[in-house]
C-alpha cells in the first residue's frame, strides 16, 4: 500500500443515531455509494484523514521515482532505458494527479512539499530500500507495483470523487509498470546462471518489504474501521496481503524462483497460501526514518527541489513580465 | 521569490468530433506552460487531439447548497422527455 497506517483522529466509530444531522446526511450518502465532491460539507475528520492519505500516496509516487532513477543511465539496452524513463515519468504524473486531488480539500501544494521535505509527512516504507542490480528494477515493477495495484484498484471506488477519479487514471497506467517489470525478469531468468541468480537475489530482498507495504494487521484498528465506514478504505491490510501472495507465488514459480519464506504453503481449505509474518520491527524502523535509504531519498528529493528553484523563478519572472507587457499594450 | 504558481483546469478533446472534457488540474506560471505541462501530465498515451487550459480562479461554479433551487424545477417537467408521450404502435417509428 502506498499510504500506510493513516490515522483518522477518532477514538471510535459513531453510529448514525449519535450523529448531528449534517454528519448523518453525509454518512447516509456515503453508505448509498454516492461520491462526495470538494465543495460539499464533510466531517473534519474525513477531510483530515483524506489529506493525510492522499498526500502520503502522492509523496510515495514522487519519492518512488528515486530508486528507479538510479538505473535510467545504467539500463542494459536502449529499449529498456526508454521503457524505464516512461515508467518513471508516469510516477511523476501519478504524484501530480494525487497532489491535485489533495488540494481540492484545502491544503496547498507548497504545504504538502514542506511536509515531505521536513519529514513531517510519510511516504511508503518500500522506497527506503536500495536498488543494487538491474534485477531490482524488474522486481520493483513486478512486486512493488503489483502490491500497489492490489491496493489501488479498490480505491477507484473511494467515496471522495477527486481521489477516486485520480485512481482510475493511475490504475490504467499501473498495469504497464507491473508487466514491464515481469517482462524484464522473464528475460533475465532465461539468461546465464549468474543472471538468474541475480533475479533470485532481488526477490529475496524485495519479497518481505513488498508484503510490508500493506501495513501491519489492522483488523482491530479504530482508524481502519473508521476509514472503511467512510469508504476511503475498502479492504483490510491482511485481506490485500493475502490476495497479493496468492497472485504472486504462481508468478514466481513461473520464473523458476523460490519465494524466501519457509512457512509458505498452499492451504487447500482456505484456497490460498499460508505464509510467514513479516518482520514488523524492521517495518516500524523504516517508517521511523531508520531504513537503509531514508536519508538518501529525502536528501535527493530536497536537492532536486532546491536545484530547480532558479528555473521555477525564471518561469515565474517570465510570466510576470509577459503579463505586465500585455496590460501595458491594452 | 518562489511563490506558488496558479492552478489551471485542464480540458482535453479525446478525439475529433468530441467535446473537450475536464480531466484534472495542474500548476503552471502561465497559460503556455500550462498547455505544455498538460501535454506531459494528461496526454502521455495519445489521450487527446486538443488541450484547453483555464485558470481555476476564473471559473464560477454553482454552490452545492443551491442544488435544490437550481435543479429541482426540472424534475417535475417530465413532458420534456419524449418517452412522456405514448405513441400507438400502429403509428410506427417516431
Amino acid at each position: 500500500m502506498y499510504a500506510q497506517m493513516v490515522k483518522t483522529d477518532g477514538t471510535r466509530v459513531r453510529s448514525l443515531d449519535e450523529m448531528e444531522p449534517h454528519e448523518r446526511a453525509f454518512q447516509e450518502r456515503v453508505d448509498a455509494g454516492q461520491k462526495i465532491e470538494p465543495k460539499e460539507w464533510m466531517p473534519d475528520g474525513y477531510r483530515k484523514t483524506l489529506v493525510r492519505q492522499i498526500s502520503q500516496h502522492a509523496h510515495s509516487e514522487i519519492v518512488g521515482q528515486l530508486p528507479e532513477g538510479n538505473w535510467i543511465s545504467r539500463a542494459p539496452t536502449l529499449e529498456r532505458k526508454a521503457i524505464l524513463l516512461a515508467k518513471v515519468q508516469d510516477e511523476a504524473g501519478h504524484g501530480l494527479y494525487l497532489y491535485c486531488a489533495a488540494e481540492t480539500l484545502g491544503i496547498s501544494r507548497d504545504e504538502m512539499y514542506e511536509q515531505l521535505h521536513s519529514g513531517k509527512a510519510k511516504y511508503s516504507s518500500i522506497f527506503n530500500y536500495p536498488t543494487l542490480t538491474w534485477a531490482d528494477i524488474g522486481a520493483i515493477g513486478w512486486l512493488v507495483d503489483g502490491a500497489a495495484i492490489m491496493n489501488q484498484v479498490p480505491l477507484q471506488r473511494c467515496s471522495y470523487g477527486p481521489y477516486a477519479r485520480a485512481m482510475v487514471r493511475i490504475c490504467k497506467e499501473e498495469s504497464f509498470h507491473q508487466r514491464q517489470g515481469f517482462d524484464a525478469l522473464m528475460r533475465m531468468v532465461k539468461g546465464i546462471p549468474a543472471q538468474k541468480a541475480m533475479v533470485q537475489d532481488a526477490l529475496n530482498r524485495w519479497w518481505w518489504p513488498s508484503l510490508m507495504m500493506f501495513g501491519p494487521s489492522d483488523d482491530a484498528s479504530v482508524h481502519s474501521v473508521q476509514s472503511m465506514a467512510w469508504k476511503i478504505k475498502q479492504n483490510s491490510n491482511d485481506e490485500l496481503r493475502q490476495k497479493f501472495v496468492d497472485q504472486t507465488v504462481p508468478q514466481a514459480e513461473y520464473l523458476g524462483l523460490t519465494v524466501p519464506d519457509p512457512d509458505l504453503k498452499w492451504n487447500e481449505e482456505k484456497g490460498g497460501y499460508d505464509f510467514g509474518e513479516p518482520d514488523w520491527e524492521e517495518f516500524f524502523n523504516v517508517i521511523a526514518g531508520n531504513g537503509p535509504c531514508n536519508a538518501e531519498r529525502l536528501n535527493a528529493r530536497k536537492q532536486a527541489w532546491d536545484d530547480g528553484a532558479w528555473f521555477r523563478d525564471g518561469l515565474t519572472a517570465h510570466a510576470q513580465k509577459t503579463a505586465a507587457h500585455s496590460v501595458a499594450a491594452e | 521569490m518562489s511563490s506558488e504558481w496558479p492552478l489551471w483546469e485542464v480540458f482535453i478533446r479525446g478525439q475529433h468530433g468530441l467535446n473537450h472534457r475536464h480531466v484534472g488540474s495542474l500548476h503552471a506560471p502561465d497559460a503556455e506552460m500550462a498547455v505544455n505541462n498538460a501535454r506531459d501530465v494528461y496526454t502521455r498515451r495519445n489521450e487527446g487531439v486538443s488541450i484547453w487550459v483555464v485558470k481555476s480562479s476564473e471559473i464560477t461554479a454553482s454552490a452545492p447548497s443551491e442544488k435544490g433551487p437550481l435543479f429541482e424545477p426540472s424534475n417535475s417537467k417530465v413532458y420534456r422527455h419524449p418517452t412522456f408521450f405514448d405513441i400507438p404502435d400502429e403509428v410506427g417509428h417516431m
